[in-house]
């Protein structure tokens, strides 16, 4: 099995119960399976996690750089979107 | 014979297997197959220095000689480890070594799920810790012995070949002296006359799976009980050994 056999992953790791999962880097492995054990041995050895998904980098669909005007830009302007002209009363507690 | 002697010998032994085993694997450091491999033979190398630290200067403690974990592991003589010689094996190619650690995995996980009510409390101590390491070394050689038998043809022989050479090395991990006798009267270790089908069952059970043979049981080595070691043995111990002899209670 030579390198160029093994797919690329991406690994994502909760790091505690209740937060969601965050992308924590990439690694190679034959398949699933041992992606997982690779991503324990790689990305949770200073107990960095209790939850671990990995997914094959190719299904993985993004956006390109060139898009970045037609997608991003617009939302430039549009402070008013941001939910922080409101008073929220005290006893609303943290939101 | 008296039970300290015996439990000294008893948890000397199991500390022994960690660290030799521990030492060999840390000889991939560097040169593992792909960087996460590498990664993954190192932890495991460096769960069992944990756990022979655990054992030794539970050892140590027990002889009351004042022998710390450090004197145990750099300090004696080659008659004076009583690894299972499968442990001290040379690392050979990476089908070498993941048969070498799926045979010994199997064992130690059988061992310390018993070590775990073991009599000695601090024995089921060190055991309890032990044993969740011990889980995922095991799955990780299943996973590879598995990948390798049932791979390609080339990677499917090379570990069949590795168990068939390594097999006349598993009869040593089950060998008893009369200190053992009184570990198991005492409720302190298993009988491993009882653990010796089950390890081969579950030894079974993968191969099978992994489309690989089980090789027949015929002449084995034996020794370790009595300290006498593999020719390979002593060179590994010059390389253990050498920086507390060239500079005796060095600390970094």
């Amino acid at each position: 099995m030579s390198r160029k056999d093994w797919p690329l992953w991406e690994v994502f790791i909760r790091s505690r119960s209740g937060l969601h999962h965050k992308h924590a880097g990439s690694l190679h492995a034959p398949d699933a399976e041992m992606a997982i054990s690779n991503a324990r041995d790689v990305y949770t050895r200073r107990n960095e996690g209790v939850s671990i998904w990995v997914v094959e980098s190719r299904h993985i669909h993004a956006t390109t750089p060139g898009e970045k005007e037609e997608l991003f830009d617009p939302a430039e302007d549009k402070a008013y979107r941001h939910p922080t002209f409101y008073d929220i009363p005290d006893e609303v507690g943290h939101m | 014979m008296e039970g300290n002697q015996a439990l000294f010998k008893y948890a000397l032994r199991l500390g022994d297997n960690a660290l030799i085993l521990g030492h060999r694997l840390s000889e991939w450091c560097g040169h593992g197959p792909e960087l996460e491999e590498d990664i993954a033979l190192i932890n495991v190398s460096l769960d069992l220095l944990g756990h022979s630290r655990s054992l030794l200067t539970y050892a140590g403690e027990v002889e009351g000689k004042g022998r710390s974990e450090d004197d145990l592991a750099y300090m004696r003589l080659e008659r004076d480890y009583t690894n299972a010689l499968i442990c001290e094996l040379p690392n050979g190619h990476f089908g070498d070594t993941i048969a070498r650690q799926f045979l010994i995995d199997v064992f130690n996980q059988l061992l310390f799920k018993e070590l775990c009510s073991s009599k000695d409390e601090r024995i089921a101590a060190i055991a309890a810790k032990a044993i969740k390491e011990i889980n995922y070394h095991l799955r990780h050689s299943t996973d590879w012995v598995l990948r390798l038998g049932d791979g390609t043809e080339e990677s499917h022989d090379r570990i069949q070949d590795a168990f068939n050479r390594l097999w006349e090395y598993t009869g040593d991990l089950f060998a008893q002296t009369e200190s053992d006798q009184w570990i198991t009267a005492n409720g302190i270790g298993p009988d491993p006359n009882e653990l010796r089908p089950r390890w081969k069952q579950k030894v079974t059970e993968v191969l099978t799976e992994a489309t690989l043979t089980v090789p027949e049981d015929a002449w084995m080595q034996k020794g370790s009980r009595t300290g006498t070691h593999t020719e390979h043995f002593g060179f590994l111990l010059a390389e253990l050994q050498y920086m507390q002899r060239a500079m005796p209670g060095c600390e970094w």
